[in-house]
């Protein structure tokens, strides 16, 4: 589907542009992409506030073009919370329920399990507005679930939350999908996110879709080099294919140097491509004799592991990750010479 | 020389003034507005409040000496012969009158005052003030010009009568003018802004993200006014119904010139009684009767102000 803002007029904005998606039932799918991709106008038109400019939208088998956003099994988590603010926290909860005429005793119980869910039972009467960001996150998060759609939609809603509670919440979340069975469509710009629970990620970047899949497929075998970079750190390299040696693809980048890939498609000896290298997936050795020869020009401490750059003789500079493992203290520094093995199939060849 | 003088007496003289205790200092730099209020405000309540207790002159002003009949008079008719009091109920009628009046006035301006100010509030943020600027129109116009336009157009032979009889609603000319109808309608049409402008104010600031995440909780368009605009929106909602009902209670144009003074409201009755009657211990009375509704309209106010800041809070 294409969907086009103000079409027509000198300002329009084609937000998304032919997106094609299935979403599988009980999956917990994730919309990754950087600000201004279009997800929450992605995730608008499944839960009916804007309509679609070409194309359609099929719920469960049925075209939901007409249907206005209060008859879709859909409810959304906004990115912005929008808890009623004239509202205790158990009547935000309620909501759904009480338009949906439920039965009086199982709104009250429902209602109940829901803030036992996101453990805020004791902050049931607190007026919505008196809250803080994490709660009235879990507060949008109950409201949601207590109607318990088919479909549940969630725009960012952790991006608001420090990084503890964030962590936290991700498990929660995903476990409560895991519980409840229920669809979920989730947006974010965060990539570890994304990997971290989702069944399957959709990549998305100017309103167009750049690769569906699971996580491990996105992160290890990326379609193009936009998906390559969003998803994590990478080298995007540019290099020759040269020619095959049994199941590997002998590329050569600038400065010559030679690195074995797994052949995609059938790209002909010769032409140009760009590989993906993941930092973490090249190794440094002290010794300079010992794989491709390279100088250290910059050396940064990060915690777990410690980040090089290093440049390859007459080629390009290079990011490597290496573990900081207890008894591995390389003590490498800028200016050392070191050796930069770069195992076979560990560089991807993207396609375009 | 002499300038740097000058300059070294005021600097005192500031310097002075700033050395006060801030109570003082805030007494002082108030003292104009309290003058103002004091000699034009408050001293003629007082004086129309004493005038109430005295006994009328014959022709006009009033007697020193002390009396409560222009009070009784409201409600009691002395007998011109033995001196005795019967009820009459005319002048309650007027007072119950202008209090229906201005009720309905309420009303019929929060049925058209909220759809226009949510129309309003809805639309694009350049039309919005373009809109607001245009609701404000009539306020350019002297309120008399503007009833006595409704005059006009209420008559018999005025346009209203013959598009309805165009039209063929009705054969003859329907007489409209000097009614109660025409009287609420006045008022309706006088006070209008004083309802949109409050409502709009408190619609404008309402996040419509709410809206759409009420839909999103299955809430059908009137559950949506009903759970959610009407009750974000109640201060500017009460606030315009009592700036209505405040005026329309005390109006004087309308009921004079639309109703033909024929139907009076308790204005025309202070009026008439400084006038023609002469009577003007009743006409203070009746003004302080006005007063007292007043009060209690705004009493009534501040108490649901106060419970909803309690509930807020
Ligand atoms: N109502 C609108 N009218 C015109 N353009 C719009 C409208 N809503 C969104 N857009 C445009 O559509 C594009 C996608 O917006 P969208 O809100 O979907 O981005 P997003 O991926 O959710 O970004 P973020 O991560 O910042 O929330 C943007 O370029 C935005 O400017
Ligand atoms: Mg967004």
């Amino acid at each position: 589907m294409t969907k086009v803002f103000q079409a027509g007029s000198a300002e329009s904005v084609t937000a998304l542009d032919e997106v094609s998606l299935a979403i599988r039932d009980n999956e917990f799918f994730t919309l990754l992409g950087p600000s201004g991709c279009g997800k929450t106008t992605l995730l608008r038109l499944i839960a009916g506030f804007e309509q679609v400019t070409q194309g359609n939208i099929l719920l469960f088998g049925d075209d939901v073009a007409g249907l206005p956003p209060h008859k879709r099994p859909i409810n959304t988590v906004f990115q912005h919370y929008a808890l009623f603010p004239h509202m205790t926290v158990a009547e935000n909860v309620a909501f759904g329920l009480r338009m949906l005429r439920r039965d009086k005793a199982e709104i009250r119980r429902t209602v109940e399990t829901m803030l036992t869910l996101v453990k805020m039972p004791e902050l049931a009467d607190r007026k919505s507005s008196q809250l803080s960001g994490g709660q009235q996150q879990r507060v949008a998060l109950a409201r949601a679930l207590a109607n318990h759609p088919r479909v549940l939609l969630l725009d960012e809603p952790l991006s608001a939350l420090d990084l503890k509670l964030r962590q936290e919440m991700r498990l929660e979340l995903k476990t409560l999908q895991r519980e409840t069975g229920i669809t979920f469509i989730f947006v974010t710009h965060d990539q570890e996110e994304a990997l971290t629970m989702s069944d399957r990620i959709a990549v998305l970047q100017a309103g167009r879709i750049q690769q569906v899949g699971t996580p491990d497929t996105i992160y290890e075998q990326p379609a193009n080099s936009f998906v390559a970079n969003f998803m994590g750190e990478t080298n995007l390299l540019p290099a020759v294919l040269g020619t095959a040696e049994r199941d590997m693809i002998s590329c050569l980048l600038e400065g010559g140097a030679e690195v074995l890939a797994q052949p995609v498609g059938n790209e002909a000896a010769g032409s140009r491509v760009t590989l993906s290298l993941r930092p973490e997936r090249i190794v440094l050795s002290a010794d300079p004799g010992t794989g491709l020869a390279g100088r250290i020009t910059d050396r940064l401490y990060r915690g777990t592991d410690t980040s090089y750059r290093v440049k390859l003789e007459d080629g390009p500079e290079l990011l490597v990750y290496e573990q900081n493992v207890a008894d591995r203290s390389s003590g490498m520094s800028a200016g050392n010479s070191v050796g930069v093995l770069i195992a076979p199939g560990a560089a991807r060849i993207l396609v375009s | 020389m002499a300038e740097q003088r000058d300059a070294a007496n005021q600097a005192t003289w500031i310097d002075r003034f700033s050395g006060l205790p801030e109570a003082r200092r805030s007494l002082i730099l108030l003292s104009p507005a309290f003058a103002l209020i004091g000699a034009f405000g408050l001293a003629p309540l007082c004086l129309i409040l004493v005038y109430s207790f005295l006994v009328p002159g014959t022709y006009g002003g009033v007697v020193w000496e002390f009396s409560l009949d222009a009070y009784i008079q409201f409600l009691f008719e002395r007998d011109i012969f033995d001196g005795t009091l019967a009820f009459n109920a005319s002048y309650l009628q007027i007072g119950a009158r202008s209090v229906i009046l201005a009720g309905l006035a309420v009303v019929g301006c929060l049925l058209i005052g909220f759809p226009t100010a949510y129309f309003i509030a809805t639309r694009p943020p350049g039309l919005r003030n373009v809109l607001i600027f245009l609701v404000t129109v009539p306020f350019w116009t002297n309120l008399l010009v503007r009833t006595f336009s409704m005059m006009l157009i209420l008559r018999d032979q005025g346009p209203l009568n013959s598009i309805l009889m165009d039209i063929g609603i009705t054969g003859q000319p329907l007489s409209l003018l000097y009614t109660d109808f025409a009287i609420g309608l006045g008022l309706l049409y006088s006070f209008l802004p004083f309802m949109v402008l409050p409502i709009y104010a408190s619609l404008e600031r309402i996040d419509f993200r709410l809206v759409e995440a009420a839909y999103d909780l299955y809430a059908n368009r009137w559950k949506v006014l009903q759970r959610i605009l009407i009750p974000l929106s109640l201060p500017g909602i009460a606030g315009g119904c009592f700036l209505v009902f405040i005026p329309s209670l005390s109006s004087f144009l309308a009921p004079d010139l639309l109703g033909g003074g024929k139907h009076l409201m308790i204005s025309n009755l202070i009026a008439q009684q400084f006038g023609t009657a002469r009577n003007w211990p009743f006409g203070a009375a009746a003004a302080m009767i006005l007063l007292s509704l007043v009060l209690i309209a705004l009493m009534i106010y501040a108490r649901q102000t106060a419970r909803r800041e309690r509930k807020v809070v």
